[in-house]
Protein backbone atom coordinates (compact mmCIF):
# COMPACT_ATOMS: atom_id res chain seq x y z
CA UNK A 1 0.00 0.00 0.00
CA UNK A 2 1.50 3.53 -0.99
CA UNK A 3 1.76 6.09 2.26
CA UNK A 4 0.48 9.09 0.48
CA UNK A 5 1.92 12.88 2.17
CA UNK A 6 -1.32 15.03 1.95
CA UNK A 7 -0.21 18.38 1.64
CA UNK A 8 -3.04 19.78 4.49
CA UNK A 9 -2.62 16.17 7.16
CA UNK A 10 0.41 14.95 6.18
CA UNK A 11 1.74 11.08 5.68
CA UNK A 12 -1.86 8.75 5.55
CA UNK A 13 -2.01 5.05 3.89
CA UNK A 14 -3.39 4.50 0.05
CA UNK A 15 -6.74 3.34 1.71
CA UNK A 16 -7.74 7.34 2.55
CA UNK A 17 -7.40 8.27 -0.57
CA UNK A 18 -9.17 8.11 -3.80
CA UNK A 19 -7.26 8.02 -7.24
CA UNK A 20 -8.08 10.91 -9.78
CA UNK A 21 -6.08 10.30 -12.77
CA UNK A 22 -3.59 12.06 -15.05
CA UNK A 23 -3.63 16.01 -13.78
CA UNK A 24 -3.41 19.09 -15.52
CA UNK A 25 -6.06 18.22 -17.74
CA UNK A 26 -7.83 22.11 -18.14
CA UNK A 27 -11.14 21.44 -19.43
CA UNK A 28 -11.86 23.13 -22.64
CA UNK A 29 -13.52 26.85 -22.07
CA UNK A 30 -17.69 26.27 -22.70
CA UNK A 31 -17.36 28.70 -25.65
CA UNK A 32 -14.84 26.90 -27.40
CA UNK A 33 -15.88 25.53 -30.51
CA UNK A 34 -14.15 22.33 -30.58
CA UNK A 35 -14.09 19.58 -32.88
CA UNK A 36 -14.83 16.18 -32.01
CA UNK A 37 -11.61 15.01 -32.37
CA UNK A 38 -10.48 17.88 -29.56
CA UNK A 39 -13.29 16.59 -27.51
CA UNK A 40 -11.95 12.84 -27.67
CA UNK A 41 -8.85 14.12 -26.60
CA UNK A 42 -9.63 16.12 -23.74
CA UNK A 43 -11.98 12.89 -22.53
CA UNK A 44 -10.26 10.10 -23.74
CA UNK A 45 -6.47 10.51 -24.49
CA UNK A 46 -3.98 10.19 -21.49
CA UNK A 47 -0.10 10.68 -21.68
CA UNK A 48 -0.19 6.73 -19.70
CA UNK A 49 3.00 7.77 -18.67
CA UNK A 50 6.03 4.91 -17.75
CA UNK A 51 8.41 7.56 -15.94
CA UNK A 52 7.38 10.10 -14.10
CA UNK A 53 3.26 11.27 -13.69
CA UNK A 54 1.43 14.12 -12.71
CA UNK A 55 -1.45 12.99 -11.24
CA UNK A 56 -4.74 13.75 -8.91
CA UNK A 57 -5.51 12.32 -5.69
CA UNK A 58 -8.52 13.23 -3.26
CA UNK A 59 -7.75 12.68 0.51
CA UNK A 60 -11.64 11.30 0.81
CA UNK A 61 -11.43 9.74 3.96
CA UNK A 62 -9.20 12.54 5.47
CA UNK A 63 -9.83 15.85 5.18
CA UNK A 64 -11.70 15.63 2.21
CA UNK A 65 -9.61 17.67 -0.23
CA UNK A 66 -7.90 17.28 -3.79
CA UNK A 67 -4.19 17.25 -4.50
CA UNK A 68 -1.84 16.79 -7.02
CA UNK A 69 1.38 14.20 -6.81
CA UNK A 70 4.65 13.37 -9.11
CA UNK A 71 4.96 9.57 -8.74
CA UNK A 72 7.24 7.29 -10.96
CA UNK A 73 5.30 5.03 -12.55
CA UNK A 74 7.90 2.64 -12.92
CA UNK A 75 8.69 2.02 -8.90
CA UNK A 76 5.55 3.65 -7.42
CA UNK A 77 7.49 5.99 -5.38
CA UNK A 78 6.31 9.50 -4.74
CA UNK A 79 8.35 12.80 -5.51
CA UNK A 80 6.41 15.51 -4.34
CA UNK A 81 2.46 15.97 -3.69
CA UNK A 82 1.37 19.26 -4.02
CA UNK A 83 -1.78 21.89 -3.45
CA UNK A 84 -4.54 21.78 -6.47
CA UNK A 85 -3.56 24.79 -8.52
CA UNK A 86 0.06 25.16 -7.71
CA UNK A 87 2.59 24.85 -11.09
CA UNK A 88 3.89 20.88 -11.37
CA UNK A 89 7.10 20.99 -9.60
CA UNK A 90 10.43 20.00 -11.78
CA UNK A 91 10.91 16.13 -12.29
CA UNK A 92 14.37 16.20 -10.89
CA UNK A 93 13.42 16.48 -7.81
CA UNK A 94 13.37 12.67 -8.14
CA UNK A 95 17.21 12.99 -7.76
CA UNK A 96 17.16 14.82 -4.27
CA UNK A 97 15.55 11.80 -2.87
CA UNK A 98 17.03 10.24 -0.25
CA UNK B 1 9.49 -28.42 -37.21
CA UNK B 2 9.47 -31.92 -34.74
CA UNK B 3 5.93 -32.73 -34.94
CA UNK B 4 4.63 -34.16 -31.28
CA UNK B 5 2.42 -37.06 -31.01
CA UNK B 6 2.33 -40.61 -29.09
CA UNK B 7 4.64 -41.80 -31.25
CA UNK B 8 7.28 -39.22 -31.04
CA UNK B 9 6.70 -39.24 -26.75
CA UNK B 10 7.49 -43.40 -27.21
CA UNK B 11 10.59 -43.00 -29.16
CA UNK B 12 11.82 -40.20 -26.57
CA UNK B 13 10.86 -42.77 -24.20
CA UNK B 14 13.01 -45.18 -25.26
CA UNK B 15 15.55 -42.89 -26.52
CA UNK B 16 16.65 -41.39 -22.90
CA UNK B 17 14.67 -38.00 -23.60
CA UNK B 18 17.61 -36.82 -25.42
CA UNK B 19 16.12 -36.07 -28.84
CA UNK B 20 14.21 -33.27 -27.97
CA UNK B 21 15.13 -29.99 -30.32
CA UNK B 22 14.19 -26.53 -28.74
CA UNK B 23 10.94 -25.28 -30.45
CA UNK B 24 11.65 -22.60 -32.05
CA UNK B 25 15.35 -21.06 -33.10
CA UNK B 26 16.84 -17.87 -31.96
CA UNK B 27 17.74 -15.94 -35.16
CA UNK B 28 19.66 -12.93 -35.20
CA UNK B 29 17.15 -10.28 -36.57
CA UNK B 30 17.49 -9.61 -40.37
CA UNK B 31 17.95 -5.78 -41.55
CA UNK B 32 13.87 -6.10 -42.93
CA UNK B 33 11.11 -7.33 -42.94
CA UNK B 34 7.24 -7.23 -44.79
CA UNK B 35 5.75 -7.06 -41.30
CA UNK B 36 7.18 -6.76 -37.44
CA UNK B 37 4.65 -7.35 -34.72
CA UNK B 38 6.13 -5.11 -31.56
CA UNK B 39 5.20 -7.84 -28.50
CA UNK B 40 6.12 -11.62 -27.92
CA UNK B 41 2.80 -12.46 -26.21
CA UNK B 42 -0.02 -14.39 -27.45
CA UNK B 43 -1.81 -11.91 -29.05
CA UNK B 44 1.45 -10.80 -31.43
CA UNK B 45 2.70 -14.36 -32.05
CA UNK B 46 -0.79 -15.22 -32.83
CA UNK B 47 -0.93 -12.88 -35.17
CA UNK B 48 2.63 -13.82 -36.41
CA UNK B 49 1.23 -17.59 -37.23
CA UNK B 50 -1.84 -16.50 -38.68
CA UNK B 51 0.15 -13.55 -41.20
CA UNK B 52 2.19 -16.43 -42.31
CA UNK B 53 -0.24 -19.38 -42.41
CA UNK B 54 -3.54 -17.64 -43.95
CA UNK B 55 -2.09 -14.77 -45.61
CA UNK B 56 1.50 -16.05 -47.39
CA UNK B 57 3.54 -13.46 -45.05
CA UNK B 58 6.62 -15.56 -44.37
CA UNK B 59 9.02 -12.62 -43.89
CA UNK B 60 7.61 -11.83 -40.52
CA UNK B 61 9.35 -10.67 -36.91
CA UNK B 62 8.25 -10.87 -33.42
CA UNK B 63 10.28 -8.77 -31.54
CA UNK B 64 9.80 -9.04 -27.47
CA UNK B 65 11.99 -7.18 -25.01
CA UNK B 66 11.68 -10.00 -22.88
CA UNK B 67 11.56 -13.95 -23.25
CA UNK B 68 8.46 -15.66 -24.85
CA UNK B 69 5.92 -16.45 -22.16
CA UNK B 70 7.09 -13.62 -19.32
CA UNK B 71 4.84 -10.91 -19.50
CA UNK B 72 0.75 -11.20 -19.29
CA UNK B 73 0.62 -14.44 -21.31
CA UNK B 74 2.07 -15.82 -18.55
CA UNK B 75 0.64 -13.69 -15.86
CA UNK B 76 -3.21 -14.38 -16.08
CA UNK B 77 -5.80 -16.50 -14.65
CA UNK B 78 -6.47 -18.06 -17.82
CA UNK B 79 -10.09 -17.97 -17.82
CA UNK B 80 -11.81 -18.07 -21.09
CA UNK B 81 -15.93 -17.02 -21.76
CA UNK B 82 -17.71 -14.89 -24.77
CA UNK B 83 -20.74 -14.25 -23.00
CA UNK B 84 -20.36 -10.73 -23.54
CA UNK B 85 -23.44 -8.34 -23.77
CA UNK B 86 -22.96 -6.96 -26.71
CA UNK B 87 -23.23 -7.78 -30.46
CA UNK B 88 -19.62 -7.11 -31.30
CA UNK B 89 -17.97 -7.82 -28.48
CA UNK B 90 -19.87 -11.41 -28.75
CA UNK B 91 -19.06 -12.20 -32.31
CA UNK B 92 -15.24 -10.66 -31.26
CA UNK B 93 -14.98 -13.14 -28.01
CA UNK B 94 -16.70 -16.54 -29.68
CA UNK B 95 -14.87 -16.12 -32.64
CA UNK B 96 -12.51 -17.00 -30.05
CA UNK B 97 -13.69 -19.37 -28.31
CA UNK B 98 -14.01 -21.45 -31.66
CA UNK B 99 -10.43 -21.55 -32.54
CA UNK B 100 -9.56 -22.07 -29.02
CA UNK B 101 -11.93 -25.23 -29.58
CA UNK B 102 -9.00 -26.60 -32.35
CA UNK B 103 -6.31 -24.88 -31.26
CA UNK B 104 -4.27 -27.52 -30.12
CA UNK B 105 -5.01 -29.69 -33.09
CA UNK B 106 -4.31 -26.72 -35.68
CA UNK B 107 -0.56 -25.73 -33.70
CA UNK B 108 0.18 -29.79 -32.75
CA UNK B 109 0.78 -28.34 -28.92
CA UNK B 110 -1.35 -28.87 -26.08
CA UNK B 111 -2.85 -26.36 -25.10
CA UNK B 112 -4.49 -27.97 -22.15
CA UNK B 113 -8.13 -26.10 -23.28
CA UNK B 114 -11.09 -27.10 -21.32
CA UNK B 115 -14.35 -26.29 -21.75
CA UNK B 116 -14.83 -27.01 -18.07
CA UNK B 117 -17.76 -24.11 -17.73
CA UNK B 118 -17.75 -20.20 -16.53
CA UNK B 119 -19.81 -19.56 -13.38
CA UNK B 120 -20.61 -16.09 -13.24
CA UNK B 121 -22.77 -15.63 -9.62
CA UNK B 122 -25.27 -13.16 -8.71
CA UNK B 123 -25.23 -11.56 -5.07
CA UNK B 124 -28.32 -8.59 -5.33
CA UNK B 125 -31.10 -8.43 -7.41
CA UNK B 126 -29.63 -5.97 -9.32
CA UNK B 127 -26.35 -8.81 -9.98
CA UNK B 128 -29.17 -11.45 -11.04
CA UNK B 129 -30.86 -8.88 -13.61
CA UNK B 130 -27.63 -7.94 -15.07
CA UNK B 131 -26.50 -11.37 -15.54
CA UNK B 132 -30.27 -12.46 -17.07
CA UNK B 133 -29.72 -9.89 -19.89
CA UNK B 134 -26.71 -11.34 -20.78
CA UNK B 135 -28.02 -14.54 -20.98
CA UNK B 136 -31.16 -13.50 -23.28
CA UNK B 137 -28.26 -11.38 -25.05
CA UNK B 138 -26.19 -13.87 -25.47
CA UNK B 139 -28.44 -16.37 -26.42
CA UNK B 140 -29.75 -14.32 -29.19
CA UNK B 141 -25.97 -14.06 -30.09
CA UNK B 142 -26.07 -17.88 -30.61
CA UNK B 143 -23.40 -17.65 -27.62
CA UNK B 144 -24.30 -20.53 -24.88
CA UNK B 145 -25.10 -18.75 -21.57
CA UNK B 146 -28.08 -20.60 -19.20
CA UNK B 147 -29.44 -19.45 -16.04
CA UNK B 148 -28.67 -21.46 -12.49
CA UNK B 149 -30.74 -21.06 -9.42
CA UNK B 150 -28.34 -21.36 -6.32
CA UNK B 151 -29.09 -25.12 -5.92
CA UNK B 152 -28.60 -25.86 -9.49
CA UNK B 153 -25.32 -23.63 -9.36
CA UNK B 154 -24.27 -25.27 -6.28
CA UNK B 155 -24.74 -29.13 -8.15
CA UNK B 156 -22.41 -28.31 -10.95
CA UNK B 157 -20.19 -26.54 -8.07
CA UNK B 158 -20.52 -28.21 -4.99
CA UNK B 159 -18.05 -26.32 -2.72
CA UNK B 160 -19.69 -23.41 -3.45
CA UNK B 161 -21.38 -21.82 0.15
CA UNK B 162 -25.23 -21.33 -0.61
CA UNK B 163 -26.40 -20.54 2.93
CA UNK B 164 -28.63 -16.95 2.65
CA UNK B 165 -26.67 -16.18 5.88
CA UNK B 166 -23.11 -15.01 4.59
CA UNK B 167 -22.17 -11.46 3.66
CA UNK B 168 -22.25 -11.96 -0.55
CA UNK B 169 -25.36 -14.83 -0.63
CA UNK B 170 -25.89 -16.27 -3.86
CA UNK B 171 -29.41 -15.22 -5.44
CA UNK B 172 -28.29 -17.60 -8.48
CA UNK B 173 -25.84 -17.69 -11.52
CA UNK B 174 -25.12 -17.48 -15.05
CA UNK B 175 -23.43 -20.64 -16.84
CA UNK B 176 -21.47 -20.80 -19.99
CA UNK B 177 -20.61 -24.34 -20.67
CA UNK B 178 -18.59 -23.72 -23.60
CA UNK B 179 -15.87 -21.42 -21.40
CA UNK B 180 -13.01 -22.46 -18.88
CA UNK B 181 -9.26 -22.14 -18.94
CA UNK B 182 -5.72 -23.27 -20.61
CA UNK B 183 -2.41 -23.33 -20.28
CA UNK B 184 -1.81 -19.89 -20.58
CA UNK B 185 1.92 -20.34 -21.55
CA UNK B 186 1.30 -23.17 -23.21
CA UNK B 187 -0.56 -20.91 -25.75
CA UNK B 188 2.28 -18.68 -26.40
CA UNK B 189 4.88 -21.05 -26.96
CA UNK B 190 2.48 -23.26 -28.99
CA UNK B 191 2.10 -19.79 -31.46
CA UNK B 192 5.42 -19.63 -31.79
CA UNK B 193 6.60 -22.84 -32.53
CA UNK B 194 4.00 -22.73 -35.09
CA UNK B 195 4.79 -19.38 -36.60
CA UNK B 196 8.71 -20.43 -36.40
CA UNK B 197 8.24 -23.14 -38.40
CA UNK B 198 6.62 -21.13 -41.02
CA UNK B 199 9.75 -19.25 -41.40
CA UNK B 200 8.51 -16.55 -38.69
CA UNK B 201 11.44 -14.72 -36.44
CA UNK B 202 11.01 -15.01 -32.95
CA UNK B 203 13.32 -12.21 -31.35
CA UNK B 204 13.90 -12.16 -28.04
CA UNK B 205 15.88 -9.85 -25.48
CA UNK B 206 14.54 -6.95 -28.10
CA UNK B 207 12.84 -3.62 -27.20
CA UNK B 208 11.64 -1.36 -29.63
CA UNK B 209 12.91 2.07 -28.59
CA UNK B 210 11.49 4.49 -31.67
CA UNK B 211 9.79 4.15 -35.00
CA UNK B 212 10.74 6.08 -37.90
CA UNK B 213 8.93 7.27 -40.55
CA UNK B 214 9.23 8.00 -44.07
CA UNK B 215 8.70 11.55 -45.88
CA UNK B 216 5.33 10.75 -46.53
CA UNK B 217 4.68 9.50 -43.07
CA UNK B 218 4.56 6.20 -43.49
CA UNK B 219 6.89 3.63 -41.19
CA UNK B 220 9.74 3.41 -42.34
CA UNK B 221 11.89 1.21 -39.54
CA UNK B 222 12.37 0.54 -35.94
CA UNK B 223 15.14 1.50 -33.51
CA UNK B 224 15.71 -1.47 -31.18
CA UNK B 225 18.09 -2.73 -28.42
CA UNK B 226 19.73 -5.05 -31.24
CA UNK B 227 19.59 -2.44 -34.08
CA UNK B 228 17.51 -0.86 -36.60
CA UNK B 229 15.11 -2.85 -38.58
CA UNK B 230 13.57 -1.61 -41.53
CA UNK B 231 9.51 -2.46 -41.83
CA UNK B 232 6.98 -2.26 -44.08
CA UNK B 233 4.05 -2.71 -42.04
CA UNK B 234 4.34 -2.71 -37.85
CA UNK B 235 1.61 -4.17 -35.55
CA UNK B 236 1.95 -3.15 -32.09
CA UNK B 237 1.10 -6.21 -29.51
CA UNK B 238 2.01 -4.68 -26.21
CA UNK B 239 -0.22 -4.59 -23.67
CA UNK B 240 0.29 -2.23 -20.73
CA UNK B 241 3.71 -0.56 -22.83
CA UNK B 242 1.42 0.26 -25.79
CA UNK B 243 1.10 3.99 -24.88
CA UNK B 244 4.82 4.22 -23.96
CA UNK B 245 5.68 3.26 -27.92
CA UNK B 246 3.12 5.12 -29.56
CA UNK B 247 3.12 7.64 -28.14
CA UNK B 248 7.24 7.75 -29.86
CA UNK B 249 5.36 7.86 -32.82
CA UNK B 250 3.35 10.97 -31.81
CA UNK B 251 -0.05 8.73 -31.61
CA UNK B 252 -1.99 8.94 -28.76
CA UNK B 253 -4.03 6.47 -27.30
CA UNK B 254 -7.20 6.64 -25.05
CA UNK B 255 -5.23 4.10 -22.76
CA UNK B 256 -4.21 4.04 -18.93
CA UNK B 257 -2.15 1.19 -17.70
CA UNK B 258 -2.60 -0.37 -14.43
CA UNK B 259 -1.57 -3.30 -12.15
CA UNK B 260 -3.70 -6.31 -12.35
CA UNK B 261 -2.92 -8.92 -9.49
CA UNK B 262 -3.38 -12.80 -9.58
CA UNK B 263 -2.40 -15.36 -6.81
CA UNK B 264 -2.25 -18.95 -6.34
CA UNK B 265 -2.68 -21.30 -3.04
CA UNK B 266 -0.69 -24.53 -2.26
CA UNK B 267 -2.24 -27.18 -4.63
CA UNK B 268 -4.82 -29.09 -3.55
CA UNK B 269 -7.40 -32.13 -4.56
CA UNK B 270 -9.92 -32.11 -7.19
CA UNK B 271 -12.18 -29.25 -5.22
CA UNK B 272 -13.30 -27.06 -7.90
CA UNK B 273 -14.80 -28.23 -11.10
CA UNK B 274 -15.31 -25.04 -12.98
CA UNK B 275 -14.82 -21.38 -13.07
CA UNK B 276 -16.91 -19.66 -10.77
CA UNK B 277 -16.67 -15.91 -11.21
CA UNK B 278 -18.27 -12.47 -9.64
CA UNK B 279 -18.14 -9.02 -11.03
CA UNK B 280 -19.88 -7.89 -7.81
CA UNK B 281 -17.04 -8.27 -5.11
CA UNK B 282 -14.30 -8.39 -8.26
CA UNK B 283 -13.28 -12.03 -7.62
CA UNK B 284 -12.83 -14.90 -9.63
CA UNK B 285 -11.20 -18.70 -8.97
CA UNK B 286 -10.52 -22.24 -10.97
CA UNK B 287 -8.22 -24.61 -10.08
CA UNK B 288 -5.17 -25.74 -12.24
CA UNK B 289 -4.40 -28.98 -13.57
CA UNK B 290 -1.48 -29.17 -10.68
CA UNK B 291 -4.43 -28.45 -8.12
CA UNK B 292 -3.54 -24.72 -7.20
CA UNK B 293 -6.63 -22.28 -7.00
CA UNK B 294 -5.83 -19.97 -9.12
CA UNK B 295 -7.64 -16.40 -7.84
CA UNK B 296 -7.60 -12.89 -9.77
CA UNK B 297 -8.27 -10.19 -8.11
CA UNK B 298 -8.75 -6.06 -9.48
CA UNK B 299 -6.65 -3.70 -10.37
CA UNK B 300 -4.68 -1.59 -7.92
CA UNK B 301 -6.53 2.49 -8.39
CA UNK B 302 -3.24 4.10 -9.51
CA UNK B 303 -1.34 3.34 -13.49
CA UNK B 304 1.55 1.76 -12.94
CA UNK B 305 4.62 -0.30 -14.71
CA UNK B 306 5.89 -1.76 -11.64
CA UNK B 307 4.15 -5.13 -12.53
CA UNK B 308 3.26 -5.77 -8.60
CA UNK B 309 -0.09 -4.07 -6.94
CA UNK B 310 -1.11 -3.90 -3.15
CA UNK B 311 -1.57 -6.40 -0.76
CA UNK B 312 -5.35 -4.63 0.45
CA UNK B 313 -6.41 -5.18 -3.30
CA UNK B 314 -5.91 -8.84 -2.98
CA UNK B 315 -6.92 -9.25 0.25
CA UNK B 316 -10.26 -8.19 -0.37
CA UNK B 317 -10.85 -10.62 -2.54
CA UNK B 318 -9.30 -13.07 -0.70
CA UNK B 319 -11.95 -11.93 2.17
CA UNK B 320 -14.76 -12.81 -0.86
CA UNK B 321 -13.89 -16.01 -1.76
CA UNK B 322 -13.31 -17.72 1.74
CA UNK B 323 -17.06 -16.45 2.47
CA UNK B 324 -18.15 -17.99 -1.10
CA UNK B 325 -16.20 -21.05 -0.47
CA UNK B 326 -15.70 -21.64 3.25
CA UNK B 327 -13.38 -24.78 2.85
CA UNK B 328 -10.75 -22.61 1.77
CA UNK B 329 -10.06 -20.68 4.77
CA UNK B 330 -7.07 -22.74 5.95
CA UNK B 331 -5.51 -22.56 2.26
CA UNK B 332 -2.09 -21.12 2.02
CA UNK B 333 -1.11 -18.59 -0.92
CA UNK B 334 1.91 -19.84 -2.95
CA UNK B 335 2.91 -17.04 -4.84
CA UNK B 336 1.37 -13.37 -5.76
CA UNK B 337 2.63 -11.30 -8.48
CA UNK B 338 1.07 -8.56 -10.77
CA UNK B 339 0.79 -7.59 -14.63
CA UNK B 340 0.32 -4.16 -16.29
CA UNK B 341 -3.10 -4.30 -18.22
CA UNK B 342 -3.90 -1.35 -20.69
CA UNK B 343 -7.24 0.17 -20.36
CA UNK B 344 -9.92 1.61 -22.47
CA UNK B 345 -12.51 3.90 -21.64
CA UNK B 346 -15.32 1.68 -22.51
CA UNK B 347 -13.20 -1.34 -21.31
CA UNK B 348 -13.57 -2.61 -24.89
CA UNK B 349 -10.34 -3.76 -26.72
CA UNK B 350 -8.56 -1.64 -30.13
CA UNK B 351 -8.10 -3.95 -33.20
CA UNK B 352 -7.20 -1.12 -35.89
CA UNK B 353 -5.17 0.79 -38.01
CA UNK B 354 -3.69 3.60 -37.03
CA UNK B 355 -3.71 7.74 -38.68
CA UNK B 356 -0.27 6.47 -39.56
CA UNK B 357 0.24 4.06 -42.41
CA UNK B 358 1.58 1.12 -42.29
CA UNK B 359 1.43 1.08 -38.30
CA UNK B 360 -1.82 -1.18 -36.92
CA UNK B 361 -2.21 -1.59 -33.08
CA UNK B 362 -3.88 -4.09 -31.19
CA UNK B 363 -4.13 -2.87 -27.71
CA UNK B 364 -7.09 -2.19 -24.83
CA UNK B 365 -7.69 -5.38 -23.86
CA UNK B 366 -7.64 -4.39 -20.00
CA UNK B 367 -7.95 -7.23 -17.79
CA UNK B 368 -9.36 -9.88 -20.41
CA UNK B 369 -7.04 -10.10 -22.67
CA UNK B 370 -6.19 -14.03 -22.68
CA UNK B 371 -9.66 -15.43 -23.50
CA UNK B 372 -9.41 -13.76 -27.22
CA UNK B 373 -6.07 -14.37 -27.86
CA UNK B 374 -6.55 -16.49 -30.50
CA UNK B 375 -9.53 -14.21 -32.00
CA UNK B 376 -7.72 -11.21 -31.77
CA UNK B 377 -4.36 -12.64 -33.42
CA UNK B 378 -6.75 -13.98 -36.17
CA UNK B 379 -8.57 -10.41 -36.96
CA UNK B 380 -5.13 -8.82 -36.26
CA UNK B 381 -3.40 -10.44 -39.18
CA UNK B 382 -6.75 -10.05 -41.24
CA UNK B 383 -6.50 -6.03 -40.80
CA UNK B 384 -2.51 -5.90 -41.29
CA UNK B 385 -2.48 -8.23 -44.37
CA UNK B 386 -5.42 -6.16 -46.35
CA UNK B 387 -5.05 -3.13 -45.06
CA UNK B 388 -8.72 -3.10 -43.80
CA UNK B 389 -10.33 -4.57 -40.86
CA UNK B 390 -11.93 -7.78 -40.80
CA UNK B 391 -15.79 -7.49 -40.07
CA UNK B 392 -15.77 -8.68 -36.80
CA UNK B 393 -13.20 -6.06 -35.38
CA UNK B 394 -14.29 -3.26 -37.87
CA UNK B 395 -16.14 -1.83 -34.81
CA UNK B 396 -12.85 -1.66 -32.54
CA UNK B 397 -11.86 1.41 -33.83
CA UNK B 398 -9.75 4.49 -32.33
CA UNK B 399 -11.96 6.77 -33.98
CA UNK B 400 -15.02 5.45 -31.67
CA UNK B 401 -14.00 7.39 -28.95
CA UNK B 402 -14.40 10.78 -31.24
CA UNK B 403 -17.97 9.03 -32.88
CA UNK B 404 -19.32 8.31 -29.74
CA UNK B 405 -19.39 4.68 -30.77
CA UNK B 406 -18.13 3.38 -27.78
CA UNK B 407 -19.19 -0.64 -27.21
CA UNK B 408 -19.12 -0.16 -23.79
CA UNK B 409 -18.48 -3.14 -21.46
CA UNK B 410 -17.82 -1.44 -18.71
CA UNK B 411 -21.34 -0.55 -18.43
CA UNK B 412 -22.42 -3.64 -19.04
CA UNK B 413 -20.30 -5.17 -16.23
CA UNK B 414 -19.53 -8.20 -18.46
CA UNK B 415 -15.72 -7.87 -16.69
CA UNK B 416 -14.36 -8.16 -13.42
CA UNK B 417 -12.53 -5.11 -13.84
Amino acid sequence: MLLIKCPYCGERPELEFVYGGEAHIARPAPEADLTPGQWAAFLYARTNTRGVHAERWRHTRGCGRFLNALRDTTTDQFIATYKVGEARPPAELAQQEP
Amino acid sequence: MQLFSALTLLKEGFAGQRGWRAQWRSPEPKSSYDVVIVGGGGHGLGAAYYLASEHGLANVAVLEKGWIGGGNTGRNTTIIRSNYLFDESAALYDHALKLWEGLAQSLNYNVMFSPRGVMMLAHTVHDEQILKRHVHANRCNGVDNEWLTPEEAKAFCPALNIEHNIRYPVLGAALQRRGGTARHDAVAWGYARAADSLGVDIIENCEVTGINRDAEGAVESLQTSRGLIRARKIGVCAAGNTSVIMNRVGVRLPLESFPLQALVSEPLKPVLPCVVMSNGIHAYVSQSDKGELVIGAGTDAYTSYTQRGALHVSTHTLEAICELFPTFRRLQVLRNWGGIVDVTPDRSPIIAKTGVPGLYVNCGWGTGGFKATPGSAHVFAWTIARDEPHPINAAFTIERFRDGHLIDEAAAAAVAH
